[in-house]
């Protein structure tokens, strides 16, 4: 077997930097990585085969349950080459699969000489896999295709592979077939990965200079820093230095993933590892700065990464308002290993105290608030999300917009919103389809090409807003589930927006404020307001439900008074009964909260805003309740 | 102090569609068995727990079901005798049967009259053979005014009908035609409900399937509006919320039930109220009889109202009624939310009374809500 036990197997910080081969795995979500990442751990036997489970490296319930991967990992694993029989360590950096953890994946990127790049060939490349290919490109990362999943009846190994030898430029024979299920060709895989992606190069004897790729809170070790040594090396006990700070910390332990963590007695060139300092704050180790030795620091910085910047904002809060400290403490508790979450804290005439939180965009936020319910306990509402806005007023001023209901009401100059360059892949059977929902969503269209003969790249410029308001979802069920979606930052442009207010009885409601393109004003405000007229309940008197921009009313609705609330038969053995309901409807009024003169459900608030999963969580704790 | 007394008749020939009342047919009680086996000691428990109620005298007796007409007059009249003996009626004590228009015949009226009845109210619901089909009545509705004809004739100084709206499939039309076919009738009340839909009914099954549709509330409140103003237009004064009477003919044995008076009910699941106490019988016939045959009480439950529980019944069943809520029973938080609706046109302030006006009375609990509890 070519699998070499792991005590005599090359050492951490005694390795040849000749023997060591980095790779990270580029693939879509269902495209079988984590799978072939477990196979991987079985066939250089770093895992026995009595402790394997699924998706072994996926160490959150949210990773394994969703069969997607957030956080980078990065296992050593040795292994005797098949083709010369030397042996070699390989170095495997999990990659995470999903557009809003693109920083993710160029962290793991700068720390690999190769890439591994992983289409399922009953499906094709995927949008989004694209997206992180042209990434690697641009690093100069070799690239290796594999079609995995060749065991699957549907298999379409020759179409998938010329469609990956156009993109690469290599010939459809050099994609190699696995099936991460069955291990075939997996051996061969690793082999090739020896034999194609270039050791990695490094001073030996040069000051110390180590990537930090990644950077996780621990609750028993505090921070583990995960790093690349590029020159010099790190030993245990030494002081390190973050270059960008100048803070000093003792190395407290240096070892490496194996794949649980194993300490050692240091890391050389080219290795991959981590190091525990005792911070307790991820931001204290910072993603793409650069460590040191304190007693021979470098003078010159590995390139770093640029800050992810928060996309999507949305408030959160408790359903419980006695619930808001505990959510403080859990954003507190999630941002030590979740640099890219943001928050601040926000009020709300309807839902009470709570965040605003901004996230890199919708599975992000998503997964942030799974965590948050599920790690913490909490039930929580969530608002519809939305984009950042620059706004600048006739008199030059400028605001930065996180929260509808923060949109100036003065003379606005010009509202910038941010535009994202997407990427679609998809039969070309759905061209006119996704053209189509596109332009209704204010798309550019950039181009389009054929990268295999049914199949087309569609390049759009979008404004993030419209992204963000269930596109994906339309794509998705407009092309029967086969297109794929990718997009990056494009900066922002000029939009035609403008904010539209409810007012009921008058009155603008904060909550249901919302920005929006002005040709879609008049639909949002139809929308909104005839949502409302049948999640409010009829009051004493009449309420009119407006949508207005500024001081235009752009639609009406109105309440009509409620004519009847009342039992009509109330004798001798109705009386404890009736009072008995009487007082269970007081609590439930309770629920209610006033808008001026109109009492309204917070149920209305919930419907109103947030999605339907939010909308059947209330009513399961109404009735948990009852 | 006196006592009423309510006295529970659990039976019926048939179970109507829409009934959720505490009500059997004798094939539910007993398999195949008649009404007189199921019946035929019932007085007899009756009268057993009678043993335990106050002896204060008594100002109304009312016989309600179930059916109570279903058992001869000389058996309810068992009870009556046995409360005149025990606590002694007051001279005009008002002795109400509730009846099925398609029961009672002139002897049958007769004897009630001789055993102690002087006011009777029919089951009569609706004039509009499909509403009283969808109710699944079984009675024709032309025999209610030859029951009503023949209970004057027979000598009964007080008739009462009963009406139902808001049943499913029936117009505004529809009811103005029972309304005045109602009142066409030669009677002294009438009460009118809006149709309740109870869960575990047919009805209610029936409208779970998508089979029948209930009325919107706007309709429901044109309904109630109208019966209120051909009420009124006819000498029929409402003096609760449900109900309208000529003068002097308004149920004073109800009037008790909501000025919180005492009054004791016998039967299974029949409530009681002395003092400030709330108590109720075990529901099943077969379980009342039990315990008493047994010397045991019937009690099933009680509660003792606390202060705040007496001041908000005493709202909610007091602004039901034609005299609405004294000033002096309400605290000034309580008038100031009344302000929003007077101003609303629900309530109107007249002396020094708060009165529901006819469309307050149609919101009734709502402003009870938002005052009480």
């Amino acid at each position: 077997m070519p699998a070499i036990s792991l005590a005599k197997a090359p050492q951490p910080a005694a390795t040849n930097p000749a023997q060591i081969r980095n790779f990270c795995i580029i693939a879509h979500i269902d495209h079988g990585k984590s799978t072939l990442a477990d196979r991987m751990l079985g066939i250089t036997e770093v895992v026995e085969a009595r402790n394997m489970r699924a998706q072994y490296l996926d160490r959150m319930d949210i990773e394994r349950e969703r069969g997607i991967t957030i956080k980078s990992q990065a296992v050593r694993l040795p292994w005797r080459s098949g083709i010369d029989g030397q042996e070699y360590i390989l170095n495997m950096i999990d990659t995470p699969g999903h557009v809003d953890f693109t920083y993710e994946v160029s962290r793991s990127l700068a720390a690999c000489e190769g890439a591994v790049l992983l289409v399922d060939c009953a499906q094709g490349i995927e949008a989004q896999t694209l997206a992180n290919l042209y990434l690697a490109m641009e690093n100069n990362l070799t690239i290796i295709p594999v079609l995995n999943k060749i065991d699957l009846p549907n298999a379409q190994p020759e179409k998938f592979a010329a469609e990956l030898a156009k993109l690469i430029g290599c010939q459809p024979e050099d994609c190699l077939r696995v099936s991460g299920k069955t291990g075939d060709g997996v051996a061969e895989l690793l082999d090739q990965i020896i034999a194609q992606i270039p050791a990695p190069t490094g001073d030996a004897n040069a000051p110390a200079r180590a990537l930090i790729f990644d950077s996780v809170y621990d609750a028993y070790r505090g921070v583990v820093t995960y790093v690349r040594v590029i020159d010099g090396h790190l030993s245990p006990r030494e002081q390190i230095q973050m270059f960008s700070t100048g803070v000093r910390h003792e190395a407290l332990e240096v070892g490496v993933i194996s794949p649980e963590p194993l300490a050692s007695k240091g890391l050389g060139v080219g290795e991959v590892g981590y190091l525990i300092t005792g911070v307790k704050d991820v931001r204290q180790s910072r993603v793409g700065d650069t460590i040191t030795t304190y007693n021979n620091p470098t003078k010159v910085a590995l390139a770093g990464y640029k800050d992810p910047k928060p996309m999507v904002f949305s408030g959160l809060f408790p359903l419980d308002g006695a619930d808001f400290p505990v959510l403080r403490e859990a954003l507190d508790k999630l941002q030590l290993n979740d640099a890219a979450l943001v928050y601040e804290p926000e009020s709300s005439a309807a839902l009470g105290f709570g965040f605003r939180c901004g996230f890199l965009g919708l599975l992000h936020m998503e997964i942030v608030r799974e965590r948050l319910e599920r790690e913490h306990k909490l039930n929580l509402i969530s608002t519809a999300p939305n984009v950042v806005y620059n706004v600048t007023m006739d008199d030059g001023k400028e605001i930065r917009v996180t929260n509808p209901s923060e949109f100036p009401d003065g003379k606005v100059a010009v509202v910038n919103e941010p535009i994202v360059k997407s990427t679609i892949l998809a039969p070309s059977e759905y061209i006119g389809t996704i053209m189509e929902l596109c332009q209704e969503r204010r798309g550019i269209l950039l181009g389009m090409d054929y990268i295999s003969e049914d199949r087309v790249e569609i390049r759009y410029d979008l404004p993030l807003a419209e992204i963000v308001f269930d596109f994906f979802d339309q794509l998705k069920s407009r092309t029967k589930g086969y297109a794929s979606l990718d997009y990056e930052d494009k900066g922002e442009a000029e939009g035609n927006l403008v904010k539209v207010d409810i007012l009921l009885q008058g009155e603008a409601v904060d909550a249901f404020s919302a920005i929006v393109h002005r040709d879609k004003a008049y639909a949002y405000g139809v929308m909104m307001t005839g949502k409302l007229r049948e999640l409010i309940p009829r009051q004493q008197f009449e309420v009119p439900i407006q949508a207005a921009i500024g001081s235009r009313i752009i639609a009406r609705e109105s309440i009509r008074a409620i004519r009847k609330d009342v039992l009509a038969k109330c004798y001798g053995g109705d009386i404890s009964r009736k009072r008995k309901l009487l007082e269970k409807q007081k609590e439930g009024k309770k629920r209610m909260k006033m808008v001026g003169r109109v009492e309204v459900p917070q149920e209305a608030f919930v419907a109103a805003l947030a999605t339907d999963a939010d909308i059947e969580k209330v009513k399961a704790a109404r009735k948990a309740g009852q | 102090m006196t006592t009423s007394f309510y006295v529970h008749i659990p039976y019926c020939i048939k179970r109507c569609g829409y009934c959720d009342f505490n009500t059997y047919t004798p094939s539910e009680l007993q398999d195949g068995a008649t009404l007189e086996i199921v019946s035929n000691d019932y007085i007899d428990a009756v009268l057993k727990e009678l043993n335990a109620a106050p002896l204060d005298e008594v100002p109304t007796i009312f016989f309600g079901g179930g059916t109570p007409s279903l058992l001869p007059a000389d058996d309810l009249g068992r009870v009556i005798a046995a409360i005149k003996v025990r606590n002694g009626l007051a001279p005009d004590c008002e002795i109400t049967l509730e009846a099925n228009p398609d029961s009672v015949t002139a002897q049958k009226l007769a004897r009630y009259l001789e055993v102690g009845f002087n006011r009777i109210s029919f089951g009569m619901q609706s004039a509009k053979p499909h509403v009283l089909a969808t109710l699944d009545r079984t009675h024709n509705p032309e025999n209610v005014k030859r029951a009503v004809d023949m209970a004057r004739a027979a000598g009964f100084k007080s008739i009462s009908v009963d009406l139902i709206y808001g049943t499913p499939g029936e117009s505004l039309d529809d009811w103005r035609e029972t309304v005045e076919n109602a009142l066409a009738l030669d009677i002294d009340h009438i009460s009118a409900y809006a149709l309740i839909v109870e869960t575990g009914t047919k009805l209610a099954a029936q409208i779970k399937r998508g089979d029948l549709t209930m009325p919107d509330d706007d309709l429901m409140a044109d309904m109630y509006l109208l019966v209120d103003e051909l009420c009124e237009a006819r000498g029929f004064t409402w003096y609760e919320l449900s109900n309208w009477a000529k003068p002097g003919h308004e149920c004073r044995h109800n009037i008790a039930y909501w000025k919180n008076n005492n009054w004791w009910g016998l039967g299974p699941g029949a409530h009681s109220h002395i003092d400030g106490k709330r108590f109720w019988n075990v529901k099943h016939p077969t379980a009342y009889k039990e315990k008493l045959f047994n010397n045991q009480t019937p009690i099933h439950e009680s509660e003792v109202l606390t202060k705040e529980q007496v001041a908000s019944e005493s709202i909610m069943l007091g602004i039901r009624m034609r005299e609405g809520l004294a000033v002096s029973m309400l605290e000034p938080r309580q008038l100031e939310l009344l302000g929003a609706y007077r101003e609303n046109g629900y309530v109107e302030l007249v002396e020094d009374r708060v009165l529901l006006t006819p469309v307050g009375r149609l919101i009734a609990d709502r402003i009870v809500r938002e005052i009480t509890f």
